[in-house]
Parts: structure tokens; C-alpha cells; sequence
């Protein structure tokens, strides 16, 4: 080989990447000294010490180069301005001003689409907030837990809210270092509350001392021990004002359900609606109710009386689980002798009473909180669409700019100008989109609160909310902002003003994704709203098995209505108004109470029989219009039927008779059968809890026992309105000092759908919103694409092809996306929704209409949002798009 | 003229400017250090000296010609101006001075 010539460049040389490493870094006036530099020491090493040191010592002359002295760059003979310098930003500003009005059509499907999105997110997460926020009103909120108990029937666990009275005073006596507090309380319960003669009906409850303190009700005046008399009262904000006014109410006596003198010893906030104590307006020592309910004191060591309410609050060092394990057992063992019940206590945690109260089978099964799941997911859905549709318009639209990246380049723009100034650009378009979404809200709140039962206030106070949006306003504005940004700043000036610049074959499949996505989502969401619907609509044509309409249901206050029945009726009767009328022990909408321990002739061995129980004046079946399908009615002629009963068919089947009537019904217990209660006919079934479950077995029996209302049925051939008021005549003349109330049963049958309405309505009305939005970014994208094929169009046209053909052209694309949803959402659809329905007994069936339903309802709407942009483009005098070059 | 202004690496390389003079650029001033301290100098450490320098007025520069070696790329040669000469002069008499003022048993103790 011949000598290497000096005066030529080595063989050998440095490693490049080390060299494009420093070029980068170093500033341009001093990268040709300096690699020359580097690159002459390399070779003077070389030639001296070999090629292999000179290598390994070339790193080490790189890295002292990476110092301050080499980074800085010069300054320019002509200034850059700094990219966020406010001239530079009111010129960002006023360019994307002139942007969002040069292209109104955009600008509007863009701003107001998310606008929308975001609202309807902003009101879901409201909803939501509040939801998961139930109960918070209380400071020891994640310390207080209410006692249920848990029992074994028929090898099913049945979960239930109540407890016997003997466990208050066993947690109290052997358990007292788990508790901070132990507070047995009532239900809430009706009562009159008067003063002078200032009469209001408020809902309240009896309650033990500790409550305030558990609860940390805040007090606005007298004490905070204010349960310690038994003859006193706290009231609530409220109730003070209406009885009150602006008198100061501490230490005034009032009086309770006409009977008890009641001294108020303090008022309290009231507690807001998204509480489960929100129905809270007084509160009475519960040794009041004690005093002066003999069956209530009698329970006071009754273990088989589940009828009380237990609320605790754990002492500091006590945890839920470890309470729930050492307490679960207690009756067990203060009655070896129902082993085969398997009574069980456990806490439930008051973060769990809104929205995991259910069990199933003993386990805790959700509740309210698949709502929330379901809202939760349909705002971040309807949000998502609206984002996608702003990207996708945005990133198309930011490719028509392209030219104008160049001429900025080429006129001295550095990139992290263009970059900031399509930020801003996205920046400004999602601060409007805010403000408008924000004004929406404020507008749409008082009719979202009416739609959705609640009470939700705006929140301005709230720092997570405002953290919230501000989070989503910079990643929504980076995300489609950073597309446009970072891909057309990076453009070679003279290629795009030369008009070889050329966007790639798959540009558009991120979008066509995204399109696929949104319309996923549609179809499953108006799957899913149909058959909410559906369901709701085939319950409630349910047969009922009594007649609702011009049906009235009066409570009555307890004491005062006793052995006034026959009187009342007679009168009511003889007014005209009335044609039929029975007293019973529960409303016709609800089941009060249950009982079990019978047994009769042929009762399988181990069965435990129980039932729905309502006690009945004679009248009742006719009152309500029931049908008797084998036996007869309660009869006056029967003196005997003081002790007879009538069963539902769903009870005749759950015992297994044939011949049903003449079946006697006994205690089962051994010592004290009594004398039994004789079958004397069968009704049929009659729709008193959900609609949605199936019907209890009910024992409706004669003895009228404890009267809470009476059951009208209005004469029919005078107004509604008529009747009423003569009825409330006799009740005034007879009860001058009660309040009259009564309720529809028709409305009161209607509030069972309520929450199932509310929930169809509210996703019904989101639905919409996300198919609106979807077919607005449909309709954006729709005009892009034949704005951008304006030219092909022209060809086209000129070479014959015809208006139809044209449009079947721009819409098969869109259309094939849709169907391509459909696959996607079909069977997403049926899965979620089929495990919806599994938590109805009595429920409708996915059918296919509802799917073909929804999928011709995208396809139409696709095809009429693509046609209107396809036909417009069509329909263009091929002239005129291709005059311009 | 502060005396601070000039560091002590700054002012061998200055030094050593003047030595090379007039073909004194980094990558021989780098190897003139080496062989005179008989350790490693970097170019780099020695061109931002150099740029330091230059900045105080001490050193003036000019492109010089392009050599294959480079790559073909032109060197940065560097000279002494009037004012990096008088401070070199004043740093010497500085340290003379001081030389001057030690006790000769010292010197002879050191060595």
C-alpha cells in the first residue's frame, strides 16, 4: 500500500454520530473551527499514537466542548423576538382570529361542538361529584357505619338495613371500646309540629344523645347536647323558621302530633339534599318514642323484633372489617337455638349507603354506583367524541395552511414561532369553547336539577373543579394543537411554496379511526337509551291487578283516626264523593311489613314460610278493585271472618295448595298455635313493590290492626278536583286540628318509574348530544374532503361523470365507516345491556328492531350529513374549480 | 489593570499565544500545553480560554487558511494585542518580585 499522502484527508475517520451530537449543539458561527479543530487533533493523534487512541480519547475532546462558551448562540444582526413576547402574542391572536372568521362554518362547528361536549361533561361531573360526594356533609364520615344484619332462609341470605333493640345495649356493655358513638335511631317518620297555631307536617326522627355529636350537625343556636331531656326537640333551620319566624325559638314549648309537649333545646343547619339524612327536620330523644310506644319498649330484649336502626361511629384506633368480624356474631350467641338463620351483624360504612347498599345473597352488590358508572363513562364518551371531532377538523384544516407555514419561514419564522402560534391558535379555540360551555352550564343547571332530582349548585368555590378544567383546556388545547404545530412547522419552505409538498397516503387513517370510534360509540349509546325505554315502557304496562285511576290514599296520624273508621266512611259515603273506601295498615304502593313462623296442613317439612302481611278493613278488595279468583270476599255475614284471610296467587303457589281455601294458617309456635287463621279466597296478583320485581306472597288479613290509611275510591262522575274538597270538609270538620293530606295513587304507582325515567331521560338526552356531535365533526370532515377533491370533482365532471355517481362517490367512504361502527358496537351492546337487564325479574327482551333501529338511524344520519357537503360538491360548475391554475 | 481578570489556565494560554505566534491556534496551543505540563488539554477547555481572552481584548483573531487534515475546514489563529501584552508583563513582574523577596535558604529547603 502506498504512504499515506499528508496532504490528503485520512482513511480513517472520527465517529459521525459523536460529530452530529456536537453539531447539534454547538452554535452555528463556531461549528467550523471547532470540528476542524476536533477533527485536525484526531489526525495529529492518529498519525502519533494509532487510530484506536485516537478514537477513544475523540469522545473526551467532544464532551469539553459541551460547555456554556460553544452552546450560547450568537446573537442575530436581526433580533428574534421571543416567542412569547406580547407583540408576538396579540399577532398570534389576531392571526387566529382571522383564521376562526375567515372560516365561519368551521369555526362554529368547532367551537360550539366542543362547547357542548364540554358542558355536557361539565354537568355529568357534577352529577357525578355529587354522587360520590353523598354523605360528606358529615365530618366522621369514613368513621360512622350503620348495623345490618344478614340471615339464612330457604338457602338464601337475605340482607337487612334493621337489627333488634337488644344489640344497642350489648355493643354498649361488652363492645363499648370499638365505639366512639352508639345511636339508635327511628325511621324517618311524619309528625305535626305546632306552635300557637302554626301547624306543620316535617318529616324527623327520634333519635339517641350522641347524634348531634355523630352527625356534627352544625348549631346554629341552644346546645349541642340538646337530646339529653326526654321532653325536648332540635329543630332544623328550617322548621324553626316556618313555626317561629324571626322569634328566637330556644326554650319554646312545642307541640307534637297534637299530643306531647316538646321544649326546643337548639337548631341546627339543615342538611343539604345530597345526604341521607337530608329528610332530617327535627329531632326527638329516642327514649320519647321509647316512653311512649309499648310495643317498642316491650322489644327492648326481644332478639326476634328486627325493627330498629343502628347507627355507630368507630373509636380512632377501630377499623370497619375488624368491628364487623367481632360483632357479626353476637345474637348467635344470645340465641344458640336459631343456629340454622345464621343471624349475622356487619357494617355497613355510611361511604356506602348511597351507592352500595345492595346485596345479593349476602354479598354487597353494588347499587347506586352503576350509575354513576354509566354517566361517568357516557360524559367522558361525549367529551371524547367532542375532542376527536376538534383534532380531527383542526389537523385536516391545518393542512390547507401549509402555504401559509412557508411564506412565514421563508420571511425569517423560527419553528418554536410556528409551533406557539398554532398553540395559541388551539389555546384560544378551547378557551372560547370553555366560556361557552361554562355559560351553558349556568343556563342548563336549574333544568338539568329538575331532570335529574338534584340540587346541584354551580361550582365556583370548588378548586377541584377549576383544576379540573384548567387540566383538560391545556391537554385538549396541546393535543389537537400539537399536530398541526409540530408537523407544519417542520416543512421546508421551498418545497411547500414550490407545491410539491404532498401529505401522506395514511394521513387520514388516524382520523378514519377516530370517525369509527365516534360512531361505536353513538350506535351503542342509542342501543342503550332504547332499551331503557323499552324496559321502563314494558313495565309499566305491566298488569297491576288493581285499578289506579280516581284511587286516593289519605295517611292518617296515628291515635287520633283510631276507631273512627266506621264514622269517617259513613260520612265520606253519604257526601257523594266517595263511592268506596277502605282502612289498612300500609300504602298501595309499598309493602310495610312481613311476617314469618307459619305453618299449615301439608307445609313441607324444613320450610320457613314468610310473607308480605297487610292488614285490611273488609272493604279493601272492593275499595281497590281487586279481582277474587277462586273463594269469596270479606263479608259482614261472616261473623267468623274477624279471623280469616285472603291470599295472592303468587302466595297460593309459593305454599303449594291446590285447594287454597279452607287452608288454616297457624303460628308455628309448638307452645301457643292460637286458633289460626282461615283461608277464605284467593285474589290475584297485585303489582305493591317494584314494578320490576315479581310480587310478594301476601296474606292480606281482616284484623284492621294498626290504621295508617284510608283508601278512597272517588265517586266517577264528578270531578276530581270536586271530590277532593268535600272530602277534605269532612276530614276538618272531624280533625279540626290536623293538616290534610292525601296523595293520587296513580301518581304515587307513576314515582316507582322515576328513577329509571330520570335515568332513561338523562341518557336519553346525552345520546342525543353525542350523535349531534358526532355528526357535526361528520359534517366538518365531510366538507373538508370535498374541498379538497373540489379539482378531482372538475375532472370528473368534465369527463361525464354524473351528479349521483359523484355522491355515491364522496359518501362510500363515510358510509363504509359507519358500518364498520356497527360491527364494532353490535355485540358491545348486547353484553352490557344484557347484563343490565339480568337485574330485572320482570323484564323486556333485546330485540332485533332495536338494532336495526339504531343502525339505519347512524346510516341515515350519516348519509344526510355526507349528502348535503357530497351534493354541494357535485353540484359545482367544474368551471369554476378548475379556472385556478 | 485588575490582576483578577486573568485566571491562571487563561494566562498559560496566553503564554503560549504568544510563543506560537503568529500560527497559534487551538490544537497547537492544546499539544504546546501538553508538552510543557505533560498532561492532557483538551481543544475545548483551550478554545473557550481562548474566547475568554479574546472577550477581555487580551487576543484578537482571524480565519486562517483551510488544510485537508480539517477537513477541509479553516483554523481561528490567535494574537497577543498591546493590552494582553502588558498584562502578561505586569503578571511576570508580579511573580518576579515576589521571587525576588524569598530567603535563598528557602529556594535551597525546597530543593
Amino acid at each position: 500500500m502506498a504512504p499515506t499522502q499528508p496532504d490528503r484527508p485520512q482513511s480513517s475517520t472520527p465517529p459521525p454520530w459523536l460529530d452530529k451530537l456536537l453539531m447539534w449543539v454547538v452554535a452555528p458561527h463556531l461549528r467550523e473551527e471547532v470540528l476542524g479543530d476536533l477533527h485536525e487533533r484526531y489526525h495529529r493523534r492518529a498519525r502519533r499514537l494509532g487510530e484506536l487512541h485516537a478514537r477513544h480519547t475523540y469522545w473526551r475532546e467532544v464532551v469539553a466542548y459541551l460547555r456554556p462558551a460553544f452552546i450560547k448562540r450568537k446573537p442575530s444582526e436581526y433580533p428574534q423576538p421571543f416567542f412569547l413576547h406580547p407583540d408576538m402574542l396579540r399577532n398570534y391572536f389576531k392571526i387566529a382570529l382571522r383564521n376562526l372568521a375567515r372560516n365561519k362554518g368551521y369555526s362554529f362547528i368547532n367551537i360550539s361542538g366542543l362547547a357542548v361536549g364540554m358542558a355536557v361533561a361539565m354537568l355529568i361531573g357534577l352529577w357525578v361529584y355529587d354522587e360520590l360526594t353523598y354523605d360528606h356533609y358529615h365530618k366522621n364520615h369514613d368513621r360512622i357505619a350503620q348495623v345490618w344484619q344478614s340471615r339464612t332462609s330457604n338457602g338464601e341470605i337475605n340482607t337487612l338495613i334493621t337489627v333488634p333493640r337488644p344489640l344497642e345495649m350489648s355493643l354498649r356493655n361488652e363492645y363499648a371500646d370499638y365505639f366512639q358513638h352508639i345511636v339508635m335511631s327511628s325511621w324517618t317518620l311524619r309528625g305535626v309540629v305546632a306552635y300557637g297555631n302554626k301547624r306543620l307536617v316535617k318529616e324527623g326522627n327520634y333519635m339517641q344523645p350522641a347524634a348531634p355529636e355523630m352527625l356534627s350537625l352544625e348549631i346554629l343556636a341552644g346546645l349541642k347536647e340538646g337530646l339529653q331531656e326526654i321532653n325536648s326537640i332540635m329543630l332544623a333551620a328550617s322548621t324553626a323558621k316556618g313555626l317561629f319566624g324571626d322569634e328566637d325559638p330556644i326554650g319554646k314549648i312545642v307541640r307534637f302530633d297534637n299530643k306531647h309537649e316538646l321544649k326546643v333545646t337548639s337548631v341546627f343547619a339543615d342538611i343539604p339534599a345530597s345526604d341521607s339524612f337530608h329528610e332530617t327536620t327535627f329531632i326527638i330523644p329516642w327514649e320519647h318514642l321509647v316512653a311512649n310506644t309499648d310495643w317498642i319498649r316491650n322489644a327492648v330484649d326481644q332478639w326476634g323484633n328486627n325493627s330498629f336502626r343502628l347507627f355507630v361511629q368507630l373509636a380512632d384506633n377501630a377499623t370497619m372489617s375488624e368491628v364487623s368480624a367481632k360483632i357479626k356474631d353476637i345474637k348467635l350467641k344470645a340465641n344458640p337455638e336459631i343456629a340454622e338463620q345464621n343471624p349475622q351483624f356487619l357494617l355497613l360504612p355510611m361511604n356506602d349507603w348511597h351507592l352500595r347498599s345492595t346485596f345479593e345473597n349476602g354479598v354487597q352488590a353494588g347499587g347506586g354506583i352503576e350509575n354513576v358508572w354509566l354517566f361517568g363513562i357516557i360524559g367522558a364518551f361525549v367529551l371524547l367524541l367532542a375532542c376527536i371531532n376538534f383534532m380531527n377538523l383542526n389537523t385536516a384544516r391545518s393542512e390547507k395552511r401549509a402555504r401559509e407555514v412557508g411564506i412565514r419561514k421563508s420571511v425569517g419564522s423560527v419553528r418554536s414561532q410556528l409551533v406557539s402560534q398554532f398553540l395559541s391558535e388551539s389555546f384560544l379555540v378551547v378557551g372560547l369553547a370553555f366560556m361557552v360551555a361554562m355559560l351553558l352550564v349556568l343556563l342548563l343547571i336549574p333544568a338539568f336539577n329538575t331532570l335529574a332530582d338534584k340540587q346541584i349548585t354551580f361550582p365556583w368555590e370548588n378548586l377541584y373543579f377549576w383544576g379540573i378544567s384548567l387540566f383538560f383546556i391545556v391537554v385538549t388545547a396541546m393535543l389537537s394543537g400539537s399536530y398541526p404545530a409540530l408537523y407544519l412547522s417542520s416543512f421546508q419552505p421551498v418545497k411547500v411554496l414550490k407545491g410539491t409538498f404532498r401529505v401522506g397516503r395514511y394521513a387520514a387513517l388516524p382520523r378514519k379511526v377516530l370517525v369509527v370510534l365516534q360512531f361505536t360509540v353513538s350506535v351503542a349509546l342509542i342501543i342503550g337509551t332504547l332499551t331503557v325505554f323499552r324496559q321502563i315502557q314494558f313495565t309499566k304496562n305491566r298488569p297491576i291487578g288493581y285499578d289506579r285511576a280516581g284511587l286516593v290514599q289519605i295517611p292518617l296520624t296515628e291515635g287520633a283516626f283510631d276507631g273512627k273508621y266506621a264514622f269517617i266512611r259513613n260520612e265520606l259515603i253519604n257526601s257523594g264523593a266517595v263511592i268506596e273506601m277502605s282502612a289498612t295498615s300500609n300504602p298501595t304502593t309499598e309493602v310495610y311489613y312481613g311476617r314469618g313462623g307459619f305453618k299449615w296442613a301439608g307445609m313441607p317439612e324444613d320450610f320457613q314460610a314468610s310473607f308480605a302481611w297487610i292488614w285490611v278493613s273488609p272493604d279493601y278488595v272492593k275499595s281497590l278493585g281487586m279481582k277474587i279468583i277462586t273463594g269469596r270476599d270479606f263479608s259482614p255475614d261472616f261473623p267468623s271472618d274477624s279471623s280469616a284471610v285472603l291470599l295472592n296467587k303468587t302466595a297460593v303457589e309459593y305454599m303449594g295448595l291446590k285447594d287454597p281455601v279452607g287452608t288454616v294458617l297457624r303460628d308455628s309456635d309448638e307452645q301457643d298455635p292460637g286458633k289460626g287463621m282461615k283461608v277464605i279466597g284467593v285474589v290475584d296478583d297485585m303489582v305493591m313493590d317494584s314494578p320490576y320485581e315479581s310480587v310478594k306472597p301476601t296474606v292480606y288479613d281482616f284484623n284492621p290492626g294498626p290504621v295508617r290509611f284510608y283508601h278512597l275510591r272517588l265517586a266517577p262522575n264528578q270531578s276530581a278536583n270536586k271530590s277532593i274538597a268535600t272530602v277534605e270538609g269532612v276530614f276538618k270538620k272531624n280533625f279540626p286540628d290536623l293538616p290534610f293530606e292525601y296523595k293520587f295513587v296513580d301518581d304515587e304507582y307513576a314515582a316507582k318509574f322515576s328513577s329509571e325515567e330520570r335515568i332513561g331521560k338523562l341518557a336519553g338526552v346525552f345520546t342525543g348530544l353525542a350523535i349531534l356531535i358526532s355528526c357535526l365533526g361528520l359534517f366538518g370532515l365531510a366538507s373538508y374532503v370535498a374541498e379538497q377533491r373540489t379539482k378531482e370533482i372538475g375532472v370528473r365532471k368534465v369527463l361525464g361523470a354524473s351528479v349521483a355517481s359523484l355522491w355515491r362517490l364522496m359518501s362510500r367512504d363515510f358510509v363504509l365507516l359507519v358500518l364498520i361502527a356497527l360491527l364494532i358496537a353490535v355485540p358491545l351492546a348486547v353484553y352490557f345491556l344484557d347484563g343490565w337487564l339480568q337485574n330485572y325479574t320482570y323484564r323486556t327482551e333485546l330485540s332485533w328492531w332495536i338494532f336495526a333501529a339504531a343502525g339505519a338511524g347512524a346510516l341515515v344520519l350519516t348519509l344526510l350529513t355526507v349528502s348535503f357537503q357530497a351534493i354541494k360538491a357535485a353540484l359545482v360548475d367544474p368551471v369554476k374549480s378548475l379556472r385556478s391554475e | 489593570m485588575r490582576r483578577s481578570d486573568l485566571g491562571e489556565f487563561e494566562e498559560v494560554v496566553l503564554l503560549a499565544v504568544a510563543v506560537r505566534s503568529p500560527q497559534a491556534y487551538s490544537v497547537v496551543i492544546a499539544e504546546e500545553l501538553e508538552r510543557e505540563t505533560g498532561q492532557t488539554v483538551s481543544t475545548g477547555a483551550v478554545h473557550a480560554a481562548l474566547q475568554r481572552l479574546e472577550t477581555k481584548g487580551y487576543l484578537i483573531s482571524q480565519l486562517g487558511e483551510p488544510t485537508p487534515e480539517r477537513g477541509g475546514r479553516r483554523k481561528r489563529l490567535f494574537t497577543v494585542t498591546a493590552l494582553g501584552g502588558r498584562i502578561l508583563s505586569e503578571v511576570r513582574q508580579v511573580r518576579t518580585r515576589l521571587w525576588d523577596r524569598i530567603v535563598p535558604q528557602i529556594i535551597l529547603e525546597w530543593n
